[in-house]
């Protein structure tokens, strides 16, 4: 008798070695050296299989027994949808890979818009749907080891405490097997490889079982047959409504629940793989389930009435003193429960930590784009480990609710038909351009809504729907009762459930797509889903070559720069063991050469760069709108660079001016000391040298002393001139010279002017005026403009050289102000001098001086106060100064001070 | 038929095509007529008559499971036969679909 420890050595036995296989496996994958065999078409059919559970190693001798040949359409489903994959899975996988989809909820999303809500809903309701089909997992494992028990004689068996460890155990095993390692494209050569063992063990497992019933226990086929005939289940007795609904129901479970999505489109190496698996897998399927009714119906007849028809598997081989085949028939339960549960689990946890975790932690850290910190890899590690530790609970809680006591194939069903409720959504997606993002979701809230209200909850009992609204219908209202929606009686439940769910998830789905308009990425994608084949390479295979090594060089040489990317490959090559002249395209080297190459020009280009050469997947619009989105950021930076630039070299500009400024006036100011100092030490020699000569020489003559005395007079006057000059100057310059704004005509200005410059002159200079033209009123400070036509006119007599000597005055206007010249018709100023003689001290003939050489530059600081200019006119007879005055608009006295 | 990934890059759309493209699009109809006989195959169950709750004494009352299970396997194999033919033909006529991958010459 096997006791239970040898029994759990067995299993624990087991799972080292499959940990063993898939070991091996990651590693050669790896290291870019996978087996041809391990990328065969047989591995991939083998994974396929993974859609036989429990269920099917258990569960389908069981409904055998207690419905027929109904039990076939779960695997009729399969088989038609396998045997039309030229219209059907192909496009899926082909979707699938070129949109680099990682589990049906991101295809769903990536189809209709990349709606994260969709993706979220999809999980949601994978996740409740997967449940029921994990809780049988443990049910039958559980099962398995109470027939066990009741062999062992030792007896310390507890349901409760087997079903916690059996739950525990499985979830440590997925997070082993699952959660080992990151991989881009979500693909676990380790897992697909263990899988397609344990496809093996169970396969020879029950067809050991099935030998040993038609040949051992039986008399081959011929007699077989007829005992089968003469059993209970000896007609044809199958429900049609349940025959046509469950075929199609397992059609299309087998698309859409998440581990056969995974096995089947994200793990695809190859396309043309499907071409192999489109006959192999139904070969599969048909062997698997020849046996079934031959078990059950010699089940059936040994065995005692009551014992528990979905072990038969185990208890025929065991009555029968098979200590060695029930530990083959229960090494195919542990493989099938196992494989599924690993899968399942796996591509669950995925599609949790995408959708759900990821999007919740990115926002909670602030979403900083292009910039997300490299610790994200633990995240997502961790958050799938969680998950599958949560949906492992979720199936035990509920085992623990439904009370375990179900028929296997019940359960499943149920599980069956929540999944399903993707079907619309999927077909429509792929088939339809039309089908919206809101459609999608109308019909999956609507479809899982009626599920959970007509399947989940009666299922469960237990008081999660009182017992009054299952009799009486929700509110009362007898036309909601779970079982028969709008009053249709008469029907079998699941049939009841399958059809209302789907048929109104399709309708709403349909109804709602027509109504709503898609979003532009949502038409996009739509166009790109619907025309896959035109819009993607192929049937490339994902093995790496190196002929996709040269393409990576040539790109990363572009982005790299030659002897960058060089290096690097060069490093890469010595790391791979340096065979060959370029580098295996290993996942570990091409997500090494990712970082490299995101570090130039941002992740999400690198990866779109790097997955188009090696995935053969086309770019898709959330790839283009990532690459915008990191280019817009750069962009946006790069220019708040360049405009810091700007504003410094401005700033910097600014401060070169000033700095030249500051050095000139330095220098000015020094000039004009010395100048100053200058002016007035001549003066003051004079005057000290008369004083001394006055006070030293005692008997001078009257006359002596009264000439002496007139030329320090005469100095003291000059000085004083020229420190009122001065005082004037400094005054104007400074800006706080104070104007006494008042109106008046050009000419009094001009007569006060000329009368002042000529008064006691010996030979004053001939003035000619146009009076008239002078009649302008002005609003100036007359005063201050009295002083620079002064100024000009006794420049003129002093200097004009002509004789008789001749001043003009014309007085033009021009375009919002008057011009008066000062012409006379002398040699004018030497061209050399005409750009200083604005400058303070400067004297074009010092010797004729009687000035201090400050008399044009008062006046030209005073014409500036007043907004007005001076300037020297050349190309005129003689000397020519031009002012120009503004009329017509009022200068504010208050802002010149 | 156009967009089902088959076909050649610049291939013709006059009636008249050559004798490959034409075996080629025939096949295609093949591929999808194929599940729909499954499914019609499949469905022939539907038709036999359930067995009388109180059979007469010399009847057979229904169909026999024997019987059953012999029609379904039998359409059952007969399908995966047909899905491998199909295989091969894709090989042979749709060739460019199947070229130059690590899987050729192995089957």
């Amino acid at each position: 008798m096997a006791s239970l420890n040898v029994l759990a050595l067995v299993c624990l036995g087991y799972v080292a070695l499959l940990f063993f296989v898939a070991f091996v496996a990651d590693r050669r994958a790896a290291r870019g050296q996978s087996a041809a065999w391990m990328r065969s078409p047989l591995i991939y059919t083998l994974s396929l299989s993974i859609y036989c559970t429990a269920w099917t190693f258990y569960g389908a001798v069981g409904y055998a027994a207690r419905s027929g040949l109904e039990f076939l359409t779960i695997y009729l489903g399969p088989t038609l949808v396998m045997i039309g994959w030229w219209w059907g899975l192909r496009k899926l996988v082909r979707v699938g890979r070129s949109q680099r989809v990682t589990s049906i909820a991101d295809l769903l999303s990536a189809r209709y818009g990349k709606s994260n809500a969709l993706a979220i809903g999809v999980t949601v309701l994978a996740v409740i749907g997967i449940t029921p089909y994990i809780s049988l997992q443990l049910q039958s494992i559980t099962l398995s080891f109470a027939i066990f028990a009741e062999a062992d004689p030792l007896r310390t068996y507890h349901e409760t405490t087997t079903v916690f460890w059996v739950t525990a155990g499985l979830a440590i095993f997925a997070i082993l097997f699952g959660t080992r390692n990151l991989n881009a494209n979500e693909r676990h050569h380790g897992v697909v490889t263990a899988v397609a063992l344990e496809a093996v063990v169970k396969l020879l497992a029950l067809l050991a079982v099935g030998i040993f019933v038609v040949w051992g226990l039986s008399d081959g086929i011929s007699e077989t047959l007829s005992r089968i005939d003469a059993s209970r289940i000896g007609t044809w007795q199958v429900d049609g409504g349940r025959w046509a609904t469950i075929t199609f129901l397992s059609a299309a479970a087998f698309v859409c629940l998440p581990r056969m999505f995974q096995v089947m489109v994200v793990e695809n190496e190859d396309e043309r793989h499907l071409r192999v698996a489109a006959w192999a897998f139904p070969l599969y399927l048909l062997l698997i389930s020849m046996f079934v009714v031959p078990i059950a119906a010699i089940g059936l007849e040994l065995l005692p009435a009551g014992s528990n028809p979905d072990l038969f598997v185990l208890t025929v081989p065991l009555s029968q003193g098979q200590q060695g085949l029930a530990m083959l028939s229960f090494l195919g339960g542990f493989s099938s429960a196992t494989s599924m549960v690993i899968v399942a689990a796996m591509a669950l946890s995925t599609m949790v930590s995408n959708h759900m975790v990821m999007p919740i932690w990115l926002h909670l850290q602030g979403g900083e784009g292009a910039s997300v910190s490299g610790d994200v890899r633990n995240v997502v590690l961790f958050a799938r480990r969680i998950s599958i530790a949560v949906i492992l609970g979720l199936g035990y809680f509920y085992y623990k609710l439904s009370g375990g006591g179900a028929a296997l194939a019940a359960v499943g069903l149920i599980s069956f038909a929540g999944i399903s409720q993707m079907l619309p959504p999927l077909v429509g997606g792929l088939f339809w351009r039309g089908a919206t993002r809101t459609g999608a979701l109308s019909g999956l809230t609507v479809g899982f809504t009626i599920w959970v209200y007509t399947m989940l909850l009666p299922a469960l009992g237990g008081g999660l729907l009182p017992d009054h609204v299952l009799a009486e219908g929700l509110f009362g209202l007898s036309w909601l009762r779970p079982q028969a929606l709008f009053g249709i009686e008469g029907l079998d439940s699941t049939v009841h459930a399958v059809l209302w769910s789907m048929s109104l998830n399709a309708v709403v789905f349909c109804l709602v797509s027509l109504v709503t308009f898609p979003s532009p990425i949502e038409r996009l994608q739509g166009a790109q889903f619907v025309n896959v084949f035109e819009h993607s390479s192929g049937p490339r295979g994902w093995t790496g070559s190196v002929a996709q090594s040269e393409d990576l060089m040539v790109m990363s040489q572009r982005i790299l720069g030659a002897t960058e990317a060089q290096a690097f490959f060069q490093r890469e090559l010595a790391r791979q063991g340096g065979r060959g002249t370029l580098p295996e395209p290993t996942p570990a080297f091409l997500e090494r050469l990712e970082r490299e190459l995101a570090a130039s020009i941002g992740a999400a280009a690198a990866h779109a760069m790097i997955g188009q050469i090696v995935g053969g997947s086309s770019v898709s619009v959330q790839d283009l709108l990532a690459v915008a989105d990191e280019t817009a950021q750069m962009l946006e930076y790069s220019n708040q660079l360049e405009e810091q630039s700007a504003e410094l070299s401005r700033t910097a500009r600014q401060l070169r001016v000033s700095n030249e400024k500051l050095t000139q006036i330095s220098q000015q100011k020094d000039a004009f000391l010395s100048q100053v100092s200058h002016e007035l030490r001549t003066p003051m020699t004079s005057i000290r040298a008369f004083s001394e000569i006055l006070r030293d020489d005692g008997d001078m003559p009257l006359e002596e002393k009264t000439r002496y005395a007139t030329i320090i007079h005469d100095e003291a006057l000059r000085l004083t001139r020229l420190l009122n000059d001065l005082l004037d100057l400094s005054v104007l310059e400074s800006g706080q010279v104070s104007l006494n704004m008042s109106a008046g005509t050009l000419n009094e200005v001009m007569d006060h002017a000329v009368s002042t410059a000529l008064a006691g002159s010996d030979h004053p200079i001939q003035v000619r005026r146009d009076p008239k033209s002078e009649d302008i009123r002005i609003s100036s400070d007359l005063d201050r403009l009295a002083q620079v036509f002064i100024n000009l006119i006794a420049n003129a007599q002093k200097y004009c050289d002509a004789a008789p000597a001749e001043l003009t005055i014309r007085v033009t206007r021009a375009l919002g102000e008057v011009w008066i010249d000062f012409t006379d018709n002398g040699s004018g100023v030497p061209p050399d001098h005409q750009q200083l003689i604005f400058e303070k001290f400067s004297r074009v003939s010092p010797e004729r001086a009687g000035g201090a050489g400050l008399g044009l530059a008062i006046c030209r600081e005073i014409m500036q106060r007043l907004e007005g200019d001076i300037a020297y006119l050349p190309g005129q007879k003689g000397g020519s100064f031009r002012i120009s005055l503004p009329i017509g608009r009022k200068i504010p006295a208050k802002t010149v001070l | 038929m156009r967009g089902d990934g088959a076909g050649q890059q610049d291939e013709s759309n006059s009636p008249f095509v050559e004798r490959r493209t034409y075996r080629r699009r025939r096949l295609m109809d093949i591929a999808r007529l194929l599940p729909i006989l499954g499914a019609l195959l499949f469905a022939v169950p539907l038709m036999w008559p359930n067995p009388d709750p109180y059979p007469a004494p010399d009847s057979q009352g229904g169909m026999a499971t024997s019987a059953a299970i012999a029609y379904i396997f039998v359409v059952w194999g007969g399908l995966i036969a047909a899905s491998l033919a199909f295989g091969a033909a894709v090989r042979l006529w749709a060739g460019h679909w199947t070229e130059g991958g690590p899987q050729d010459g192995q089957n």
